[in-house]
C-alpha cells in the first residue's frame, strides 16, 4: 500500500524528516508514536503533499506510483486520506455542502459524474449514525465554533464519507473525552478492511488500546528509531521516550 | 497684447466647429463633445415633451458649475467628458452573422454561466433569425403585467406614454444638483427602465427574465425609475451576469427608487461590466447614484453583486423618512487584479422606529483595492431607530487591499447603532485543507468564498444565487499562482 523509501523533508531550513523509511501493507494498523516535535505531523503532511514542506531525498509510493509530483488533492483522488490534527474553519460552508464537493470532485477525477442527491443522502444518514452524528450538526459551517470533539468526529466522519485506501490519524485522540474516543475508534473500526489501510499518530497509548496496532514505530529526531508490536507502546507508555532518546543520541 | 484680427477670425472659427455644427437628427451617433445644443438633440431625438428637455438643460447648466468628486478611495485618469459622444442609436445591426466569430474567451464564459445558446448570440450581438423562445416569454410576460395594472417599459417610452408619472417623480430622490455624475446623467441619459406598480398590486413575477434580455443596448447613461404605490411590491432584477463588453468607459448611471406608504421593492443588481486586463488596461469606470425613498411602513432592499468594471463608484441608499419604514443593503464587491472598488450605502433615518441592515462583504484579490464606505445617519426627529452593520473583508494574496470607512452621525438618543467588522485572509492551510478532501485549489477558493458570501448570496432571487455564485468563481480564477 504505501512505501517510503529514506525520506529526507525539510521546511525552509530546517530538515524535520531525516531518511524514514516505512512500508505499510493493506490490512495493517500502524502506530507512530514520539515525543513533540519529533517530526510526526511533518511525515503526515509529506505523505498528503503538503507544498509548504521540501521533499530532498527519497520517495513515497502508494500502491507502487511514486507520488513525487503529484498534488494534494490528486493524492486524496488516489486514496489518502489525513485527519488533521487542527482541521480549519471554513465559514459559511456547510459540512454536508464540503462532503458533497469533495466527493464529487474526487469522482469527476475519476471520470464519473456527480453522485445522485438520493445517493449522497444515502450515505450521510448511513455514516453519520455510524458515528452517532446529530443530523443537525452537518448544516454547520464546517469546523466553525466546534468544540474540540466535534471537529475530531467530523474528521472521522469525512473519513467514513471517502472511503479512503490509506488514512492517517494525525493525533486524532487529543481533545477527544472517554467517550468520544470510543465512538472515534469504533468508526476507524468499522471502517478498517482488509484493502486499506490505517497509520494512527499518537502520543498517548490510550488511543491504541481501541484502535490496536500491528505494528507500533517510535519517531524521534526525524527519524523511526525503534519499531515493533503493540507491547512497544506499552513500554512507552511505562517508560517514556527518554530511553529512546539516550539510546540514538551519537 | 493686442487682440489681432487674425487670433479673431480664428476663434471664431474654432467657435464655429464648437457650437455651430449642423445636428443630423437622422444620424445614429452624435459627434463628440457635450454641450447645450447636444443635450437638446438627445431630447429631440427621443421626441421628448419640452419640460423634459428643459430639465435636462437644467441638469446640464448644474452640470457645468460641478467638478469631479475626489473623496473616494480610488485612482484613475479623468474621462474627457468633451471627448465622449453622447448619443448613439440603439444598435439594431447585428455585429456578427454566426457564433463562431465571437471571441472564444467571451463564448468560455458563456457556457461556464449556463446561458442559452440563443441568449449567448443576442447578448453577443449576433443575429438571430429564428423566433427566439424569449421574445415570446417576454410578450407573454408583458400582458400579465398589463393585466394588474403595472407599467413596465423604457424610460424614453414612459417620458412620452406616462408623462405626469415621470414628471412628478424623476429628481425627486437623486436630485440633479446631487452629485456631479448624476447631474451629467441627467443632461444626457440615453435609455433606461420605468417601472410603476399599482396600489395594493403585489408584482406576480421577479422582473427579471424581461430584463436580462432587453438589457443590451441600453447605452452608457441610464436612468432607471421605479414607483412602488401605496401596499404594493415589486421584486426588480438588473444586470446580468453575463460578461458586457462595453466599448464606452464611462458609465453614469441613475436609479431611483420610490416606495410610497406600505410598499416594498427588492431590487437586485448583477454587475459585470469588463474590468481591464489583467496589466490594468482598460475597463469600464461605473459611477452610479442609486437611492430609494422609503415612506410610512415601506421597505427598500437593495442586493449587489458587483465583480466587474475597473472603477466602481456606488453607494445604494435608503432615505427612510417615513415612520416604521425599512432600509438593507447587501453587497458583495470582488476585485482582482487591478480593479479598484469604493462601494457602500448611507442610511438616512428620519421616520420615527426605523431600521436598516448593512451586510458588505468585500473580496480583493491581486493587486485590486476594495473599500467599504458607508454613512449611517440618524436625524433628530427620528426616535428609535435602529441599525446593525456588519463589513466583512476577505484577502487573497499579499499585495491587494481592503478598507473600511464607516461613518456615524446621530442626533437622537434613543438610537440604536451596532457596527462589526472584520477582516480575514484565505490561508494556505484552509487550501490545504481542502486539497487534501480532493479539492482543488480553484475550486476550494470558489468554496471559501461562497461561504464567505452566502448571507448576501442568499438574498438574490434563487436561479440567479446559482449564477451569481458561478460569476464570483470566475471572477477570481487564476488569482491564486
Amino acid at each position: 500500500m504505501l512505501k517510503i523509501n529514506n525520506l529526507h523533508a525539510r521546511v525552509e531550513d530546517k530538515e524535520i524528516l531525516k531518511g524514514i523509511n516505512l512500508t505499510v501493507n493493506a490490512g495493517e494498523v500502524h502506530a507512530i508514536m514520539g515525543p513533540n516535535g519529533s517530526g510526526k505531523s511533518t511525515l503526515a503532511a509529506v505523505i498528503a503533499g503538503k507544498e509548504e514542506f521540501e521533499v530532498t531525498e527519497g520517495e513515497v509510493f502508494l500502491e507502487g506510483e511514486n507520488l513525487e509530483d503529484t498534488s494534494p488533492e490528486d493524492r486524496a483522488h488516489k486514496g489518502i486520506f489525513l485527519s488533521f490534527q487542527y482541521p480549519v474553519e471554513i465559514p459559511g460552508v456547510s459540512v454536508t455542502n464540503f462532503m458533497k464537493t469533495a466527493i464529487n470532485e474526487s469522482r469527476k477525477a475519476k471520470g464519473l459524474e456527480d453522485m445522485p442527491a438520493k445517493d449522497m443522502l444515502k450515505l450521510i444518514r448511513e455514516k453519520s449514525e455510524m458515528l452517532e452524528i446529530d443530523r443537525k450538526f452537518l448544516s454547520r459551517s464546517l469546523n466553525e465554533g466546534f468544540s474540540g470533539g466535534e471537529k475530531k468526529r467530523n474528521e472521522i466522519f469525512q473519513m467514513a464519507m471517502l472511503e479512503p485506501k490509506l488514512a492517517i490519524l494525525d493525533e486524532t485522540d487529543s481533545g477527544l473525552d472517554i467517550d468520544a474516543l470510543r465512538i472515534v475508534a469504533n468508526g476507524v473500526n468499522k471502517l478498517k478492511s482488509k484493502d486499506n489501510a490505517v497509520i494512527v499518530i499518537t502520543h498517548y497509548q490510550r488511543l491504541l488500546e481501541y484502535i490496536v496496532p500491528d505494528f507500533v514505530h517510535v519517531l524521534h529526531n526525524g527519524k523511526i528509531v525503534k519499531s515493533g508490536t503493540k507491547d512497544l507502546a506499552l513500554e512507552l507508555e511505562e517508560k517514556g521516550y527518554d530511553w529512546l532518546k539516550q539510546e540514538t543520541v551519537i | 497684447m493686442a487682440y489681432t484680427e487674425e487670433e479673431l477670425k480664428k476663434e471664431l472659427e474654432t467657435k464655429e466647429y464648437e457650437y455651430g455644427f449642423y445636428t443630423d437628427i437622422e444620424s445614429d451617433t452624435f459627434p463628440n463633445g457635450l454641450n447645450e445644443e447636444i443635450v437638446i438633440a438627445i431630447s429631440k431625438k427621443k421626441e421628448e415633451p419640452e419640460w423634459m428637455t428643459l430639465w435636462r438643460l437644467e441638469s446640464f447648466k448644474i452640470w457645468k458649475e460641478m467638478v469631479e468628486p475626489e473623496w473616494a478611495n480610488v485612482k484613475y485618469k479623468k474621462p474627457d467628458f468633451q471627448a465622449i459622444s453622447y448619443y448613439s442609436a440603439p444598435n439594431k445591426k447585428p455585429k456578427y452573422d454566426s457564433l463562431d466569430e465571437v471571441d472564444p474567451e467571451l463564448l468560455d464564459t458563456f457556457k461556464k454561466l449556463g446561458i442559452s445558446l440563443d441568449e449567448q448570440k443576442k447578448l453577443a450581438g449576433v443575429a438571430v433569425d429564428i423566433v427566439m423562445d424569449s421574445v415570446s416569454v417576454a410578450t407573454t410576460f408583458k400582458k400579465t403585467l398589463a393585466e394588474k395594472g403595472i407599467i413596465f417599459c423604457s424610460i424614453s417610452e414612459a417620458i412620452k406614454e406616462h408623462s405626469e408619472l415621470v414628471k412628478k417623480y424623476i429628481g425627486s430622490v437623486v436630485p440633479q444638483k446631487d452629485n456631479f455624475y448624476a447631474a451629467l446623467n441627467s443632461a444626457v441619459f440615453s435609455d433606461g427602465s420605468f417601472c410603476y406598480i399599482p396600489k395594493g398590486v403585489r408584482c406576480p413575477m421577479e422582473l427579471s427574465t424581461y430584463f436580462r434580455i432587453n438589457q443590451a443596448g441600453t447605452g452608457q447613461f441610464e436612468r432607471t425609475l421605479v414607483i412602488a404605490d401605496e401596499g404594493s411590491y415589486v421584486s426588480y432584477l438588473e444586470g446580468c451576469t453575463a460578461p458586457s463588453r462595453d466599448e464606452n468607459q464611462l458609465h453614469a448611471a441613475v436609479v431611483e427608487l420610490i416606495a410610497l406608504d406600505d410598499a416594498e421593492i427588492k431590487y437586485s443588481t448583477v454587475q459585470n461590466w469588463f474590468p481591464g486586463n489583467k496589466e490594468g488596461k482598460g475597463g469600464v469606470f461605473n459611477f452610479v447614484t442609486k437611492r430609494g425613498l422609503c415612506e410610512k411602513n415601506a421597505k427598500i432592499s437593495w442586493t449587489q453583486v458587483e465583480t466587474g468594471s475597473a472603477v466602481t463608484w456606488k453607494y445604494p441608499s435608503c432615505i427612510l423618512k417615513g415612520d416604521n419604514s425599512i432600509g438593507e443593503f447587501y453587497s458583495i464587491a470582488v476585485t482582482n487584479n487591478y480593479q479598484q472598488a469604493d462601494t457602500g450605502t448611507k442610511m438616512i433615518h428620519l421616520g420615527k422606529n426605523t431600521k436598516s441592515t448593512i451586510i458588505s462583504k468585500g473580496i480583493s484579490a491581486g493587486k485590486s483595492q476594495n473599500s467599504y464606505r458607508g454613512l449611517v445617519q440618524v436625524n433628530s426627529r427620528a426616535d428609535n431607530a435602529r441599525n446593525f452593520s456588519q463589513c466583512d473583508s476577505l484577502l487573497m494574496g499579499n499585495e491587494c487591499g481592503a478598507h473600511t470607512f464607516p461613518y456615524i452621525e446621530v442626533k437622537n438618543k434613543t438610537a440604536q447603532i451596532e457596527h462589526e467588522a472584520t477582516t480575514s485572509k484565505i490561508g494556505e492551510d484552509q487550501i490545504f485543507y481542502c486539497n487534501q478532501r480532493g479539492i482543488n485549489t480553484e475550486k476550494a477558493i470558489a468554496l471559501i468564498v461562497n461561504g464567505f458570501s452566502k448571507e448576501v448570496l442568499n438574498k438574490l432571487p434563487m436561479e440567479f444565487a446559482v449564477e451569481a455564485q458561478k460569476l464570483l468563481e470566475i471572477s477570481l480564477e487564476g488569482s491564486v499562482g
